[in-house]
């Protein structure tokens, strides 16, 4: 018997390793948790979009569960989830802040224009610090920040329907209460 | 019309693969001659079916069919004609159809090459290359068809990867495919023995000439693709552990130590459940290797789309196919007779440590591939694993390997005799020891991991002369030495000079990356660079900038280099394309970064000593596997066999048993 089993070896290991690489199928070697996770959000002050001579502050958010969404015109992805945020801001559950990511101020301004604004704040980040600070790897990303300026989740690429409500809109809720 | 027409003949060579695995596998088992007789018209039949299609598609490539919508995501009007038909395989789909067609060329070489075989044998190998041809037509019907429509067409293509225009991608996946796929003949010789049960010299000398022929066409296959990476990528370096590198790698390693098995069964008799395992798994890996690239489970430079769907079927295709040869290994292997009999020192002992080597070097690869995929598999958190890692492994595992590559073809088989090799080899030894010792220093500078490296290269070279030597000495000059023998030495010392080429760039390299301004010089390597600017210029798809760099050594120029960089026009990807001076001993590599201010860029500039020797060695490996390849001795063979052939028909037509042909023939070889 123990001679027999033997040579059922080989066929025992490729099992395993079959039984890893259906698992692998289901995971994404592009979801990497950022480090920022459940740290303090950078703190940052840049020009507003809409009114060069003003500043954004984030400081301004404390005390409320925001989502950080960074963007660019000369982003494709943008394109695609921004319909959702337009939908999500017209809500009003959450107020929604634009990074707009190393851009041209009036392509910004069109882009908005043109698709829609659902940010109650535009934070014109056009020296790409602050995408630094928040370690941004491409655009688009999202971000959701809890009351005590905590960075709760971060979402890598466009946000679909479905990871907005179960993801991002389900935390919202949550931290909120 | 013509993509249907395609389509059609796909389906075609999908039935005709079910009939030209089915038939004859039940045929063999049966002994029913006129089932066996179907398989090679039916693998001819598959062959033509899928060139066919091959050929549509093409043919939409060739005219800019941009209704088809593979052709529109991967090709472009603007493309050249060469590039349109190397972008048949720039694409997932494609490079599956071409997969199929390279297996149905391969089974088409079984079938015509075959004529020296038992039908009976040669319809059970062409039966199990079926079962693999089915496998894969299904995965290209089901989920990656290359014909289907786009409605409405495209008015333009959305172009190939600029990183994939270069002469290399014309060549360099043909060459990987043919040796991945070319690795199945193996596998079905192998499965084929175990079906048969008979599994013995004869059979080891069959598929030897076959496994041979699909590791040469592997190693040229890598060694294009790094060449490919080394002037395209801009980086300079010729090798990066990146996991679709090694997913190449992995059945190179395999089909290695399978080359060396197969000599030991075939000369002795010996290792023969050893053998075939290694042809499973040389199978597997190329088979691995496809699941790696195509499903995306892992990241990689090489960015495939992902598609869980294909992933989820190729992993089931890997599951059947491995799973079930593995299983029919575990219940055929235990009454397998074991060969002769060797001591500790003999060529047996030293060829079986080649082939621990080299899996355990394999496994080490696989590893390092697999481990942050186990890792987040396990939720254990995300990882990745590095070239430190797989260069602190596997350089060790290769010292030992490249010591027994001088040593064994003196070694005796059965038992062989320490005092004497030592006498033999002492010399030779002492002969690479010095030179190792000092050829360093005329580089200018010692390291003790380049003298070791220069050590076992010299050994190989200077015991590969040893042994020509020798056997001219003691037969009739260069011409009694065997082709088998050239062989193995031509591959050898391929070894010794790749070896080289590595230990000199990991030793001597040297690079600078500079900021430069016009008329700005620099020197690395001996050479004094002056930069004199930038000239755009157009291509025919893509705007270049084109750089000025002259080149200087003693105060004389010696050359104008133009590294470039382009925009592509329709995928506007920035490229960069080096400027290489390849020489014998040394490479010049000049790579535009990017503009800086005012008129300044900032450059790279690479000098690499022997850089070329790794491709220049893996060349010479591929020679030795084609000198193997040539031995007299597998057409003798042959000429044998078909003259027992012959009587044994005659003796056939007295009595009247037509079906068992060729076994009393095959036992008859086996025992001579």
């Amino acid at each position: 018997m123990v001679r027999y089993l033997k040579y059922l070896t080989p066929l025992v290991v490729f099992l395993v390793v079959v039984w890893f690489l259906g698992r692998g199928l289901y995971l994404n070697p592009r979801e990497v948790p950022s480090p920022l996770v459940d740290k303090p959000a950078p703190v940052f002050s840049v020009a507003d979009l809409h009114r060069p001579e003003r500043q954004f502050s984030s400081e301004k958010m404390m005390g409320q569960v925001w989502i950080l969404n960074v963007w660019a015109s000369w982003c494709r992805a943008c394109r695609d989830e921004h319909p959702l945020f337009v939908d999500l801001g017209r809500k009003n559950i959450v107020p929604i802040v634009g990074l707009n990511y190393k851009d041209q101020r009036g392509d910004a301004l069109e882009w908005l224009r043109a698709l829609g604004d659902p940010y109650v704040a535009s934070a014109y980040d056009v020296d790409g610090r602050v995408g630094m600070d928040f370690g941004v790897y491409g655009v688009p990303e999202t971000y959701v920040i809890d009351k005590q300026g905590i960075i709760r989740y971060k979402h890598i690429g466009p946000v679909t329907a479905k990871s907005l409500e179960t993801k991002v809109v389900a935390l919202v809720k949550e931290l909120q209460q | 019309m013509i993509p249907e027409i395609g389509h059609y003949a796909l389906i075609l060579a999908l039935s005709m693969a079910i009939i030209q695995s089915v038939l004859p596998l039940i045929g063999a088992q049966q002994a029913k001659a006129s089932w066996i007789a179907v398989a090679r018209p039916a693998a001819q039949g598959q062959f033509a079916f899928v060139l066919v299609s091959f050929g549509c598609l093409t043919y939409a490539f060739i005219t800019n069919d941009f209704s088809v919508q593979y052709a529109a995501s991967h090709s472009n009007s603007q493309l050249p004609i060469e590039y349109r038909i190397a972008a048949v395989w720039g694409g997932h789909e494609g490079s599956l159809l071409l997969w199929a067609l390279m297996l149905a060329g391969w089974t088409f070489a079984v079938s015509i090459l075959s004529k020296n075989l038992p039908d009976e044998m040669v319809a059970r190998v062409i039966g199990v290359l079926g079962l693999v041809s089915v496998g894969f037509l299904l995965f290209l019907l089901l989920t990656s068809n290359p014909f289907d429509r786009l409605i409405p067409a495209a008015l333009d293509g959305r172009d190939l990867n600029p990183l994939l225009q270069d002469p290399g991608l014309i060549i360099h996946p043909p060459m990987l495919y043919m040796g991945y796929v070319g690795f199945s003949v193996a596998f079905a010789f192998a499965i084929a023995a175990l079906l048969s049960g008979r599994l013995d010299a004869a059979w080891a000398r069959w598929s030897r000439p076959w496994t041979t022929a699909a590791w040469c066409f592997l190693t040229i296959g890598i060694a294009l693709g790094s060449w490919w990476a080394y002037y395209e990528l801009g980086w300079g370096g010729w090798w990066f552990w990146d996991p679709v590198e090694n997913a190449s790698f992995m059945p190179w390693l395999i089909g290695t130590a399978l080359i060396h098995s197969l000599a030991v069964t075939e000369k002795r008799g010996s290792f023969k459940n050893w053998t075939v395992l290694l042809a499973i798994i040389a199978f597997s890996m190329s088979l691995l290797g496809t699941f790696l690239v195509r499903s995306g489970v892992l990241t990689s430079v090489h960015a495939f789309a992902t598609d869980p769907a294909r992933g989820v079927y190729i992993l089931g295709f890997l599951a059947v196919t491995i799973g079930g040869s593995l299983f029919l290994y575990a219940v055929r292997a235990p009454s397998v007779s074991k060969g002769g009999e060797f001591s500790m020192l003999s060529r047996e002992t030293l060829l079986l440590s080649n082939n621990v080597l080299l899996v355990v070097a394999c496994g080490t690869v696989l590893l390092g591939t697999l481990y942050p995929l186990l890792l987040d598999a396990l939720d254990m958190g995300k990882i990745s694993v590095g070239p430190p890692y797989f260069n602190s492994v596997f350089v060790p595992l290769m010292m030992p390997l490249l010591f027994l590559i001088g040593l064994a073809p003196f070694v005796r088989w059965k038992k062989a005799n320490l005092g004497e090799l030592a006498r033999l080899l002492r010399w030779a030894f002492c002969v690479a020891l010095v030179v190792a010792l000092l050829l360093p220093f005329t580089m200018g500078e010692w390291h003790w991991m380049v003298s070791l490296s220069l050590l076992m290269a010299m050994w190989i070279i200077v015991t590969a002369m040893l042994g020509f030597i020798r056997r001219v000495k003691r037969g009739n000059g260069l011409k009694g030495i065997s082709m088998s023998y050239y062989g193995m030495q031509i591959g050898h010392l391929g070894m010794a000079v790749f070896v080289i080429g590595v230990a000199m760039i990991g030793g001597y390299q040297t690079e600078k990356d500079v900021r430069m301004e016009i008329g700005d010089v620099t020197t690395v390597g001996g050479y004094t660079f002056r930069f004199d600017g930038v000239v755009e210029q157009a291509g025919p798809n893509y705007q270049a900038t084109r750089g000025y760099i002259q080149v200087m050594k003693d105060g004389k120029n010696v050359m104008l280099m133009h590294p470039e960089k382009r925009i592509y026009n329709v995928q506007t990807m920035p490229m960069t394309e080096a400027a290489i001076d390849s020489g014998f001993t040394r490479d010049l590599y000049v790579s535009l970064g990017e503009p800086v201010s005012g008129g300044a860029w900032s450059v790279r500039i690479y000098h690499k000593p022997f850089v070329n020797w790794i491709w220049g060695g893996c060349a010479l490996m591929a020679l030795g596997g084609l000198f193997a390849i040539c031995d007299r001795r597998y057409r003798i063979a042959s000429r044998q066999r078909k003259e027992a052939e012959k009587r044994k028909m005659a003796t056939a037509n007295q009595g009247s048993s037509g079906d068992v042909t060729g076994t009393a023939a095959v036992a008859r070889e086996a025992k001579a």
